[in-house]
C-alpha cells in the first residue's frame, strides 16, 4: 500500500494518455497551474505494446523530476499504432521545483504493472495505474 | 482474511497448504498474531502464493508480522531460492532497493536535549533534503556516482564522509561486492547521481528519539548496543537507493517480462513478479546492477549520518565523538543476497529474497559486528511517527525463516484513505501537543503517515517475539521528525 491508484479514460489513446500525465503530475504537485513553461523537451517513444508504452510515457515525467528537477505539464501528444506496437511524440513543458511557490505533494518513484490496465470499452479507452510513492 | 485452507501451526504461525493453488512448489508461512492475520488484506495471501510458484524456491514462502499487500511479493516477504536451480526477482525486492534503517546513539539525555530540540529539527530539516525533487549536497560526476555504487562505504571513507566503525556496524560493512555499474542503465545514474544524502518522501524520514527507562525491555544487551543512560537522545532514519533504485529496478523488470516466459518457460502470474533464473545473463546482469543499488543506499545513509554529525556539532559546540554520536547499526530492507544456511540437515548456498523484511543473525554468527556478536544482531523496526519504534536483537530459533524478521509497523490503511481521514497540518499541532516537533516537505504526505495508517507496532513485536524471529530490547520514543 506504498502507493498511489488511478483511473483515466479518454475517447482517443492521446486523450487518455494525457488524462495519465496529469494524475501523475497531481500526486507530485497539487498546484499544476503554478508550473511555468520556462523548459521544453520532446519525448519520443517506441514499444512493443501500447500498455509498456503508456508506463514508459509516465516513466518520463518521473525521470525529469529527478534527473533535472523539472516537473512538465504535457503540451500535447501524438500516438502511431494500435494495441501491438506503438510509437509516441509528445512535447511536455515545465519548469524546475520551487518549494516556495509549488505546493509539492508526494514523490512519485514508478509506475507499476501492479492491477495495471489498459482497455478499449466502446468509444472509450481506460486505464488503472499504480504509482510506487 | 486468510484464505478458508490456512491453517493454525501455533499462535504466530499459519500455512497455506500447496494443494491452494496450482503450481506452489512450497507452502506459503505468516507469522502473525490471529488480530495481524486478520487485519491483512486478501492480496497479501494471493502474493506470498505466487512466490511460492516459483523454480527453486527452498522451504517456504514467508510473510513477517507485518506483511502488507505489495508488488509481486507482499511487503514482509521473503524467499530463498537455490543458486543453481532458482531465480531472481525485483517483485522479490522491490523498487526501493536498500531502504533500510539505521540507528544512531548520542550521548546526550532528552533533559539536555529538549531545550534545543526545534533548533536541532529545524537545522536537520534544512541540511537533510526531503520531499519531491530533492536535491544532496555532494557534486559527483555520473562517473564518481558509478565508482561510489561499485566501493559503497568504503567510498565514504576514503571521502571522510565515515569513520571506520560506521562500516564495521553495518550490514555487508556497507558494500556488496559483486556490484557491476556497467550493468546500471544511464538513465538510473542520471535519476541518481544528484540524491545522496537525501531522504526522499513517502514513508521516509528522520527522527530524534528517547530511549526512556521504562521501555528498556532488556538492560543488558540495551548496554551491549550502546544504551546505557535514562532518558538517552538516539537518531533513527528511514531511507533508500532513490530514483537510482527504482531505475534499476524498473529496467530489469522490463528486461526479465521479455525473457521469463518466452526463453526460459517460466509461466506468468503477476507482471511484477517478473524473474529470470539466477544463473541466467540476465539473472546475473539484474544481480550485479541491483548490488550497485544497494551499495549506493548505503552511501546516501552514510552521507546522512554525516550531515547529522554536523548538525549536532554546530548546535552544541563540540566534536560528534565528544556527544557520542556512535552509529549502533545499519540494516537494510529490499534486498537479494546470497548467504549460507542449513536447509533440510545441509548447508546451502541461497539467494535470500527480503522485501521489507530483516535480516536479523542470532548470536554467535559470523557477520555480526564483534562487539555485538554474543548477544546477536541489533534489528531496527521503525513505527509511525506517532507511536514510536523498537531496537531488537537476533535469536536461534529465526533459524526457521532462515533469520529473518519483521521490519516496521506495516500499513492497514491506504494513502488516499489517509489523506481523506487526516488533515496534515492537524496531525502536526496533535503531535506537537503530544511533544512531537515535525517538519515536513508536504502536508498531505504528512496525513499519509498518521499512526492510525498502521498496524500496531507493540502487537507486531510481540508477535515477532512470540514467532521467535527476533527479541525486542528497547522501545524508542519519538520527540523531533523530519518526515520526507
Amino acid at each position: 500500500m506504498a502507493d498511489v491508484a488511478f483511473e483515466a479514460e479518454g475517447t482517443s489513446l492521446e486523450e487518455l494518455f494525457t488524462s495519465a500525465w496529469n494524475a501523475t503530475l497531481r500526486v507530485m504537485i497539487e498546484n499544476p497551474s503554478a508550473l511555468h513553461s520556462n523548459s521544453r523537451k520532446s519525448i519520443s517513444i517506441e514499444d512493443r505494446s501500447v500498455d509498456l508504452l503508456l508506463v514508459n510515457f509516465l516513466q518520463e515525467l518521473i525521470y525529469y523530476k529527478d534527473a533535472e528537477a523539472l516537473l512538465l505539464r504535457l503540451e500535447h501528444c501524438r500516438i502511431k499504432g494500435g494495441t501491438e506496437a506503438a510509437k509516441l511524440e509528445a512535447v511536455a513543458s515545465g519548469e524546475q521545483i520551487d518549494v516556495k511557490r509549488h505546493h509539492l505533494g508526494t514523490d512519485v518513484k514508478a509506475v507499476t504493472f501492479h492491477r495495471f490496465s489498459l482497455k478499449q470499452e466502446g468509444e472509450l479507452w481506460r486505464t488503472t495505474v499504480v504509482l510506487d510513492v | 482474511m486468510a484464505p478458508s485452507g490456512c491453517i493454525k501451526i501455533n499462535d504466530t504461525l499459519w500455512e497455506i497448504p500447496r494443494s491452494y493453488k496450482q503450481g506452489m512448489k512450497v507452502p506459503a508461512r505468516i507469522y502473525a498474531s490471529k488480530p495481524l492475520l486478520d487485519s491483512m488484506d486478501s492480496s497479501v495471501f494471493e502474493q506470498v502464493t505466487n512466490v511460492a510458484t516459483l523454480p527453486g524456491i527452498a522451504g517456504y514462502s514467508f510473510c513477517m508480522p507485518d506483511g502488507h499487500s505489495g508488488y509481486g511479493f507482499p511487503i514482509g516477504g521473503m524467499a530463498a531460492f537455490d543458486t543453481d536451480t532458482g531465480v531472481i526477482s525485483p517483485g522479490g525486492i522491490g523498487f526501493d532497493i536498500n531502504c533500510g534503517m539505521r540507528l544512531v546513539a548520542t550521548s546526550l539525555t532528552w533533559e539536555e536535549v529538549q531545550p534545543r530540540v526545534q533548533q536541532l529539527v529545524d537545522r536537520l530539516f534544512a541540511r537533510v533534503p526531503a520531499g519531491v525533487g530533492g536535491k544532496g549536497f555532494l557534486e559527483l560526476s555520473q562517473s564518481e556516482f558509478r565508482t561510489l555504487s561499485e566501493q559503497g562505504m568504503k567510498w565514504c571513507l576514503k571521502k571522510g564522509y565515515a569513520i571506520q566503525e560506521d562500516l564495521d556496524r553495518t550490514e555487508e560493512n556497507g558494500c556488496i561486492r559483486e556490484a557491476d555499474a556497467s550493468k546500471v542503465s544511464e538513465r538510473a545514474v542520471e535519476r541518481g547521481y544528484k540524491q545522496i544524502g537525501t531522504l526522499g518522501s513517502g514513508n521516509h524520514y528522520l527522527e530524534i528519539q528517547v530511549a526512556k527507562p521504562e521501555n528498556i525491555v532488556d538492560q543488558k544487551v540495551a548496554g551491549v548496543f550502546g544504551i546505557d543512560r535514562p532518558n538517552q537522545v538516539v537518531l533513527m532514519f528511514h531511507c533508500g537507493s532513490r530514483g537510482f533504485g527504482h531505475q534499476v529496478a524498473t529496467d530489469y523488470l522490463q528486461s526479465f517480462l521479455k525473457v521469463m516466459q518466452s526463453k526460459y518457460g517460466i509461466p506468468f502470474r503477476d507482471r511484477e513478479l517478473a524473474c529470470a533464473p539466477f544463473t541466467s545473463p540476465e539473472g546475473q546482469d539484474y544481480f550485479k546492477a541491483m548490488n550497485c543499488a544497494i551499495n549506493m543506499s548505503f552511501v546516501n545513509r552514510q552521507v546522512i549520518l554525516h550531515r547529522i554529525r554536523e548538525v549536532f556539532s554546530e548546535v552544541f559546540g563540540k566534536d560528534p565523538m565528544e556527544l557520542g554520536l556512535h552509529q549502533i547499526y545499519d540494516v537494510t530492507h529490499n534486498t537479494a543476497k546470497v548467504e549460507r544456511h542449513l536447509f533440510e540437515g545441509k548447508k546451502r548456498t541461497l539467494l535470500v529474497h527480503r522485501k521489507g523484511a530483516t535480516r536479523a543473525f542470532a548470536p554467535g554468527m559470523a557477520g555480526i559486528p564483534g562487539e555485538y556478536r554474543a548477544v546477536g544482531q541489533p534489528v531496527i523496526i521503525g513505527g509511525s511517527m506517532e507511536t514510536g519504534s523498537y531496537l531488537l536483537a537476533g535469536v536461534q530459533s529465526a533459524e526457521q525463516s532462515f533469520y529473518t524478521t519483521a521490519h516496521g509497523s506495516g500499513r492497514t490503511m491506504g494513502r488516499n484513505q489517509a489523506k481523506k481521514q487526516f488533515r496534515g497540518q492537524d496531525l502536526e499541532k496533535r503531535l506537537l501537543e503530544q511533544g512531537i516537533y515535525i517538519r515536513t516537505s508536504s502536508y498531505s504526505g504528512l496525513a499519509e503517515e498518521a499512526g492510525a495508517a498502521y498496524k500496531d507496532i507493540d502487537e507486531v513485536v510481540r508477535a515477532t517475539e512470540s514467532a521467535g524471529l527476533s527479541r525486542p530490547v528497547v522501545k524508542l520514543v519519538p520527540v523531533g521528525n523530519i518526515k520526507g
